[in-house]
Order: C-alpha cells, then sequence, then structure tokens
C-alpha cells in the first residue's frame, strides 16, 4: 500500500533496522550444549551455563565469534581489534541469569554498507553477538488446539488440573548464539528494506553460518520507524540523500519481533499511513515500541518511551576482552567465500550471461556452484554457458537432486542443441533483423507474435537444429 | 593428640604410613564437629555419611597402594562452592534447599585429589560480609573465644580449621574473606592471584575478584592444596592458561636477601598490639636475613588503603547487583523478598551506579583507580620480592560488631582490599596474640602469580615462630 499522493510530497520515512541472525554453529554461545534447538524436546539441550544456575560461568564459542566477523566483513564493516562482551540488565523470565550477554560500546564489527540494485547505500552501524533467550509458551493445559496439549506430558502435569493457565520455559534455545546487525537509518521506503533483508539473507547463507530460515525464527527484524516532514523547496522528494542526525524526526517508532519480509513490509507500510494520518492532525507520533499482529493486520501499541529499560550495561567480567591481530582478520578475510555481488559480477563478465540469468543462477550459492561445475562439464561437450543456464532456469533444476553431469548429458542428448558459437548466431541475428524489418518494426509496435517469425529464419540459417528459446531471447536483447 | 588435630602434611603421611586410617581420621573430625559445633556453629550442611563412605573408599584406594595427593583427607567446603547432590546455600534463604547438579571445578579437582568432605561451612550470606553475622543459617563463634567473630566471609571454614574440626577447608576471597577470618581465628589462609584458581561453580559473588583458595593449620598444607587447585579451567574464561608451579618445592628456601616491602601508609588506624606484632614480624624476617624496607625510600608512592574501600565497593556491588539478578524467584523456590539486608542494600547500591548518568560518575571512575592500584602495585613490585602488613587493622571484633554498620566489612577488609582489587596472590600467617589472647595475622602479598615466593617466605616465618603451635580452648 503506497502512501497517498498528496502526503508524500510532504512525508518522508526514515527507516532503520535491527536484524537478529541466528547462526548455526554446533555448540550455544557460552557453553557446549547443542544449538541446534528447533522442534526438540523442551529443556533437553540445557546445562548449568544456558540455565544460568549459581557459579556457572560462560566461556565464549570461538566459531561464533569467527562467524560473526565474516558478516561483519562482508557488509563492509570495519573490525575492532579490541572487543569485549558487556551485560544488558533486564528482568523476563525468558532470561536465565537476568542480564543477557551482547556487546555494548567495542561490537565486533563497524561503520559498514550495503549496496542496493539502484546504487543507494545503506549504511551499517554495528555487527555484534549476543546470546538468545529462552522460549515462554502461555496456554492452558487441557487445551486442545494449544502448543502445550502437544507436548503436555512434558509439562509438570502431576498436579496439574485441567484448563489450568501455565507459562511453560524452554531453556533449549537459551545462549544459542545470534549476530545484531544495526543500520542506520537509510531506507525511505519498504521496498528497499525487503531488497536489504534479501541480501542480507543471501549473504548469510553464502558464508554458510545461518540457515536464515525465517520460518524456524533464524532471522527476526525490527524495523524503526519515523516520518520526516520534507522541506519545502522545488527539489523536493527527488534527492533525498540519508539523513544526518540533526535532521532526525523527534520521535521514533520500533516494531519488535517480526519473522517474514512480507509483515515488515506490511509494517512499515501500515506505520507510515499511520503516522502520516497523525502528523496531518497536527499531533507528533508518540515514541513507542509495537509490536506486529497478523490478525489484525496492523501494527500495535507494546510499550512507551516512558516504560524505556536502562539496561545498566557495563563488561561482562567473566568473559576477558577479546584481541584479534589484523593478520588474524585478513586471513578470515581470504578464507571467506566469494559473496553474491562478486559472483554475479564475474558470472556476467566470465560467462556472457544477461542480468536476468546472472540473477537467477546466483540467488543461491548451491545453484550457483552447480552451474559453475556444469559449465566445466560442458566444456567438453561443446555445450555453451548459455545453454547451461537455459536449462537449469527453464526446467528449474534442483541442484541438490541432480548433477551437473547429467544435466550436461541431457543437453547433448536431446540433440535441440548444436554447439553454436555466440559470435556465429550474433552475426545471423544481425543479417535477419536487417532482413526482416517489416517484423522488427510489428515487434517493436507491441505485436509480440513476430519475434516468432525471426525466431524461425535464424534458425533456418542454421543446418542442425539449435535451442529456439536462446536464439529468443537472443533476439529480445537486441530489440530491447 | 587426637588425628583430628592433625596438619595435612602430617595426616597424609599417617595415612601412608598406615599408622591410622581415613575411615578414623574422618571419624575423629565428625567426633570433634559433633562436640564443638552447637558452640562454634561452623556447619551448614554436615555430610556425615558421604563422609564415611568416602573415607571407606579412600581407605581401599589406600590399601592398593594407590597415592593421590590428597587421598582420605578430611576437608571442609565453603557452603559458595556447588556440591553435586548436596545442598549449597551460600549461607542465604534465597537459596535454602538448592541442590546442584554439578560440582564447582575446585570441588571436582578436590574429589579427585581423594579428599573426604565432611560438610559445607557456614558463610556471610553471598559471601556478603566479614563477620558471618549477614548469613541466613546463625553466626559463627571464634574458637578462640565465642563471645568473638571469626571474621569472613569464610568464617565457618575458618572456625572449623582453627577448632580442629577438620584437617583443612576451603574458603573464597574477593577483598578478604579468607586473609581476615584467618587472621581472627589463627590459621594460614591462601588467597592465590586472581585466575589461578578456577571460579567455575562458586556462587558468584563480584566476578571480577573472586579467588577461592586454602584454608589451612600450616603453610606447607596450602601448597600441598594449592597443588591440586591450580590451573586453567576449560569452564573458567578467565582462569589463567599460565603454567602452574609445584607449590610445595621450594617452601624451605632460604629467604635470605629477599626484599620486603612495607608502607607506613597499612599502620595507619591499626590496633597497638596488632603494630606491635607487626613489628615483630618485621624483626623475625630481618634475623632470617631478609631485608625489610619502607617503600617510600624506595621512591614507590601507594594510594592510601581507604581509596580502594570506595574502589572495591562500587566494583564489587556493581558485579553483586547483576549476579544475584538470576534469583529471580522462578526457578530457586525463593522470591526476592528473601534476601537479606546487606544483599538487598548492595543490590540497590549496585543497580544506581550503574543506572544512565551514574555509571561514568561511579563505575567507569572505579575502574580507573583500579587501574592506578593495578600499577602502583607492578611499580612496587620492581623494587621488592613481596610486601607485608597487618592483616586487619584489629583482632576478632565481639559478636553483635556488624549489626548496624552497614560498611564494617569494608572496614574490617581496608588493609586486604589494594591487593584485591589488583588480583594479587597474599598470605594470612599467625603472627603472635592479642592481650585478650586473641589471634593477630600476617599478611605477605606478592606480585601475580607469585604463589610460590610468598609460600617460601610464609613458611620460613612460621618455621621460626611458635604461634601457630599455640590451639584455642574449646
Amino acid at each position: 500500500m503506497a502512501p497517498a499522493k498528496t502526503t508524500a510530497m510532504k512525508y518522508t520515512p526514515v527507516i532503520g533496522l535491527e536484524v537478529h541472525v541466528e547462526l548455526k554453529t554446533m555448540s550455544k554461545m557460552f557453553c557446549r550444549c547443542s544449538a541446534d534447538y528447533f522442534g526438540k524436546e523442551p529443556n533437553t539441550h540445557t546445562c548449568p551455563v544456558c540455565l544460568g544456575l549459581p557459579g556457572a560461568l560462560p566461556v565464549a564459542n570461538a566459531k561464533a565469534i569467527e562467524w560473526c566477523i565474516m558478516i561483519a566483513l562482508s557488509l563492509n564493516c570495519e573490525i575492532n581489534l579490541l572487543s569485549k562482551f558487556d551485560r544488558k540488565n533486564y528482568f523476563y523470565p525468558d532470561l536465565a541469569k537476568g542480564y543477557q550477554i551482547s556487546q555494548y560500546d567495542l561490537p565486533f564489527g563497524k561503520n559498514g554498507s550495503i549496496e542496493l540494485k539502484s546504487g543507494k547505500k545503506i549504511r551499517i552501524r554495528r555487527v555484534h553477538m549476543e546470546e538468545d533467550t529462552a522460549k515462554l509458551t502461555h496456554g492452558q493445559l487441557g487445551d486442545q488446539n494449544s502448543e502445550l496439549s502437544a507436548k503436555g506430558g512434558s509439562a509438570p502435569s502431576g498436579k496439574s488440573q485441567n484448563n489450568e493457565k501455565v507459562s511453560l520455559i524452554d531453556f533449549n534455545r537459551s545462549g544459542v548464539p545470534l549476530v545484531e546487525i544495526v543500520t542506520e537509518p537509510d531506507f525511505s521506503e519498504a521496498g528497499e528494506v525487503k531488497e536489504y533483508l534479501q541480501k542480507l539473507q543471501q549473504i548469510v547463507r553464502y558464508l554458510d553460518v545461518s540457515n536464515a530460515d525465517m520460518e524456524k525464527g533464524d532471522m527476526r527484524l525490527e524495523p524503526n520507524i519515523s516520518l520526516q516532514v520534507t522541506r519545502n523547496t522545488p527539489h523536493e522528494g527527488k534527492n533525498v540523500s540519508p539523513v544526518t542526525s540533526h535532521e532526525l524526526p523527534s520521535y521514533k517508532v520500533e516494531v519488535k519481533n517480526i519473522n517474514s519480509f512480507r509483515f515488515v513490509e506490511k509494517a512499515i507500510n501500515f506505520e507510515v499511513k499511520r503516522q502520516e494520518d497523525i502528523l496531518e492532525k497536527g499531533q507528533s507520533p508518540v515514541q513507542e515500541t509495537r509490536g506486529w499482529s497478523e490478525i489484525k493486520n496492523q501494527t500495535v501499541s507494546q510499550r512507551l518511551k516512558e516504560e524505556a529499560n536502562d539496561y545498566r550495561y557495563f563488561p561482562e567480567p567473566d568473559i576477558p576482552p577479546i584481541r584479534h591481530t589484523k593478520e588474524q582478520i585478513s586471513t578470515l578475510l581470504s578464507r571467506m567465500p566469494e559473496l553474491p555481488d562478486a559472483k554475479y559480477s564475474r558470472f556476467l563478465r566470465e560467462f556472457s550471461l544477461n542480468d536476468y540469468d546472472t540473477e537467477i543462477l546466483t540467488r543461491e550459492k548451491s545453484l550457483a556452484d552447480f552451474f559453475e561445475e556444469a559449465v566445466r562439464v560442458g566444456k567438453d561437450h561443446s555445450v555453451t554457458p548459455k545453454q547451461i543456464a537455459n536449462t537449469l532456469i527453464n526446467k528449474k533444476v534442483d541442484p541438490s537432486s541432480s548433477e551437473p553431469a547429467s544435466i550436461v548429458k541431457q543437453i547433448v542428448q536431446s540433440g535441440q542443441v548444436t554447439s553454436i558459437k555466440e559470435e556465429e548466431l550474433e552475426k545471423i541475428v544481425t543479417d535477419v533483423l536487417e532482413s526482416n524489418q517489416k517484423a522488427v518494426g510489428d515487434y517493436k509496435s507491441g505485436k509480440e507474435t513476430a519475434i516468432m517469425f525471426l525466431v524461425g529464419q535464424v534458425m533456418r540459417q542454421f543446418t542442425t537444429k539449435i535451442d529456439a528459446s536462446v536464439v529468443k531471447e537472443t533476439i529480445k536483447r537486441r530489440l530491447s | 593428640m587426637d588425628l583430628n588435630g592433625l596438619t595435612l602434611t602430617e595426616a597424609k603421611e599417617g595415612l601412608l604410613s598406615k599408622q591410622f586410617s581415613s575411615s578414623e581420621l574422618t571419624k575423629a573430625c565428625l567426633k570433634r564437629i559433633k562436640a564443638t559445633d552447637e558452640k562454634l556453629h561452623a556447619f551448614v550442611t554436615l555430610t556425615e555419611a558421604h563422609a564415611l563412605e568416602d573415607a571407606r573408599h579412600a581407605d581401599e584406594l589406600l590399601s592398593e597402594g594407590q597415592d593421590l595427593p590428597l587421598l582420605g583427607i578430611p576437608f571442609v567446603i565453603k557452603d559458595n562452592f556447588s556440591t553435586k547432590g548436596i545442598q549449597t546455600t551460600a549461607s542465604s534463604n534465597v537459596l535454602r534447599g538448592y541442590i546442584p547438579p554439578f560440582d564447582a571445578t575446585v570441588v571436582a579437582k578436590l574429589k579427585a585429589a581423594g579428599m573426604v568432605m565432611l560438610g559445607k561451612t557456614n558463610m556471610d550470606a553471598f559471601a556478603h560480609g566479614s563477620s558471618t553475622e549477614t548469613s541466613d543459617f546463625g553466626t559463627t563463634k571464634n574458637p578462640w573465644n565465642t563471645e568473638f567473630l571469626p571474621g569472613g566471609s569464610s568464617g565457618g571454614t575458618a572456625a572449623s580449621v582453627a577448632a580442629d574440626q577438620t584437617i583443612a577447608g576451603i574458603g573464597s576471597e574477593t577483598a578478604g574473606s579468607i586473609r581476615q577470618p584467618a587472621g581472627w581465628c589463627g590459621i594460614v589462609g591462601l588467597k592465590p592471584t586472581y585466575g589461578r584458581v578456577s571460579r567455575y561453580g562458586v556462587v558468584t559473588m563480584a566476578s571480577s575478584t573472586d579467588s577461592p583458595g586454602p584454608m589451612t593449620k600450616r603453610v606447607e598444607d596450602s601448597a600441598l592444596v594449592l597443588n591440586v587447585l591450580a590451573g586453567k579451567d576449560p569452564h573458567d574464561g578467565t582462569s589463567s592458561p599460565k603454567p602452574t608451579k609445584d607449590y610445595a618445592a621450594n617452601l624451605k628456601k632460604s629467604i635470605k636477601g629477599k626484599k620486603i616491602g612495607i608502607s607506613s601508609k597499612y599502620l595507619e588506624g591499626v590496633e597497638g598490639d596488632v603494630v606491635k606484632a607487626f613489628n615483630e614480624a618485621k624483626k623475625t624476617f630481618e634475623k632470617l636475613g631478609a631485608t625489610v624496607v619502607d617503600i617510600a625510600s624506595l621512591g614507590v608512592d601507594i594510594l592510601d588503603p581507604k581509596y580502594s574501600i570506595g574502589v572495591y565497593t562500587i566494583l564489587q556491588r556493581a558485579e553483586v547487583s547483576s549476579n544475584l539478578a538470576r534469583f529471580d524467584g522462578i526457578r530457586f523456590g525463593q522470591t526476592r523478598d528473601a534476601f537479606g539486608e546487606e544483599a538487598k542494600r548492595r543490590i540497590m547500591l549496585g543497580t544506581y551506579t550503574l543506572s544512565a548518568g551514574y555509571y561514568d560518575a561511579y563505575y567507569k571512575k572505579a575502574l580507573k583507580v583500579r587501574t592506578i592500584i593495578v600499577s602502583e602495585f607492578h611499580k612496587m613490585f620492581e623494587k621488592v620480592d613481596a610486601f607485608i602488613a597487618p592483616t586487619s587493622p584489629s583482632t576478632a571484633l565481639p559478636l553483635g560488631s556488624s549489626k548496624n554498620h552497614p560498611m564494617f566489612g569494608e572496614m574490617a577488609d581496608v588493609l586486604v582490599e589494594p591487593s584485591s582489587i589488583a588480583g594479587l596472590p597474599g598470605i594470612n600467617v599467625p603472627a603472635g596474640f592479642s592481650s585478650k589472647n586473641l589471634p593477630i595475622g600476617l599478611q605477605i602479598m606478592g606480585p601475580q602469580f607469585a604463589e610460590d615466593i610468598i609460600l617460601n617466605l610464609a613458611h620460613e616465618f612460621e618455621t621460626n615462630t611458635e604461634w601457630h603451635l599455640q590451639k584455642p580452648q574449646l
């Protein structure tokens, strides 16, 4: 839902984002319990440390720290060579120790950025490491529909009456490593946020440090939204550069713990409209924390600024400060896999693919790797990268259930292909387009079917059967 | 003499040469506990059945010729050390009935070394105090005079060792909690370098200074126990990877030529009897060939110890307020109402100093002063091998002294707090008696990880004095 035209001229959304990414390390952040908690019998992945028993001490997971730094590096962050953990103190039943071990003033990564397709840069303020909390389940023991009844056997049911209201705590998630990525308030619409999130998800999957599975809560999203009343100048709305802090609106609305990209979009659009309406009435929206209600399809107030926590951060005395050398960081950098943006540019360059094909092939690392392997195999059989790309995309090949070699074999056997050199095809297309000006004109004026005539003309120039879709793509590209 | 009166070294020899069994030794201790503990109240939990079982097991191993460092030796453990399957309360109602599912690393190491655990000893609740008067389970009495306090927070262990209820004991010190009660009860108490002994499983008081250590009848006993306890623990990120030493190896080395620092700043406001004993101690060291020198004459200046009270109070309260947050009434049975007055005071003060707007003025400033104290000690120990001072400004104070004095502990511990804040090792050795026949303690402090040096000095002092040979009449 886009903002109404009349008000879009007056207000510019100022949006920042906090994202929590759960890492897929073997063990938890500060103990050796398995971090694989999803769907497991409650309170089976616990120990004195993640239960917060008296005297138990945290020992930081080196792999998780390494992965956090890899995420920071892939977001072009500076790495703090001296870093430390801090305690964030607050009470909540899901917080075993009464504080969360997080990072305050020396996060592992800071001052990074990520570029959107439009070329707009989103600045990353910080990338830090922390621990997840336990999971609370509220419900009635006797309720057949409740999540509790399925696990009812493990509930403390000995004395419980049916329909007794209970809150249960599952500590399996307590202490699972989380990386928090905080942007500057550089987004001005929900679409940008969505693109950023997709890129972030793609990056952590490329790094193979998180499954980034939204449904399992591997990525939790918290946009903060406010509206800036833009100055009444002729340039307004055209070139909105990132807002500087002294220009920021005087309030900020945070929407907590959203677990899908679609809901983030909805929540942002809802907030923009809601805040516009308030501003239109000459009032100012209050600073508050809101939540996204799937049922109401709107954001709902959770906590006002006055109720905001003072977390009383102080350095975690149980974990010594963490020092890295520049050499360690560059070693880490050299060990990192090729990231999506780099792979994208390389595919365009190396395989002469178009943007569309490249986008699809590099979306997931597994498909990109599959493609490259198939290209290697295909070389010996005169199968071109373009042919492989077409097959993978058109037939929606699942890289986890087929072999690159068998795809190449299929292409060869199907007979629909002969090795045609890219230049040869290009030359013939040029000739055909020149000698069929009428069809070209028809196509350009909107007659889509005219292209099939042109494809036929090109294919007639070849003695062997060639892939019509390749020809069609080529002609399309030339005429666009 | 009854077997329970033996030192650790003597008991070990007796067991190995089969003069008596661990069961006999353990029974002697249990008999003494039954005879005296109504008066002393050193224990929170007595584990008699476990002890007898452990002793039987030890005797089997002894008969097989096994030689574990503490095989068959009875110990008492301060009640803030987690003991698997045995109630661990830290002398607070908040933890009444809490049974840990795991052993503190110190306990696990002692068990592996063959110890027999007699029980868990009383302490100030959550180690908040220097008297045991903040315990929710009653006050422990000083064996030398039961009208007097044993000191604290490891008062139960100190009284138990002094009264020969056990062969040896374990305490923990955050700032004075081993040395001060050892001083007041006339025993040896070693506070190792922070990080030398694992804190894992010790109910946390102040994470950045807590140091478990031995409390024994002799210096050599402490060295033998430290040999078992010292070392890196994978469960404690603040434990040091620095290699350990054989702490008993150089005890008898001559201390000739050793340079020992003193400072008049550590004698201000100290009781006359204590100053007198301290001056005697200086002479003893000089007689043994060491040089005792006022560090001011070496151009070394140090902050008055009283400044460390402020620093320690801020840092420790801040950590306490956070460390006690886990007792939220959800999992440990009791609600936060069960905290005693002292814990509540500390939680409030710590919460205040960490709050937005106050952090810089209190916590951050305290950290800066701590850095100054650390660097002062560092400079001092470039010029001297060790530093000696009275352990406490006074001998044991009468029962009730800590009531209505929220800063009682800090005043009683003023002379140990600077070295605690700096994480340095220190040892108390008996150094005299007051006119009221109460023990006087001398402390020897050294640079980081110089436990061997202070143990050597302490041992030579002990060998050339007779204070440690006196026993309280109960």
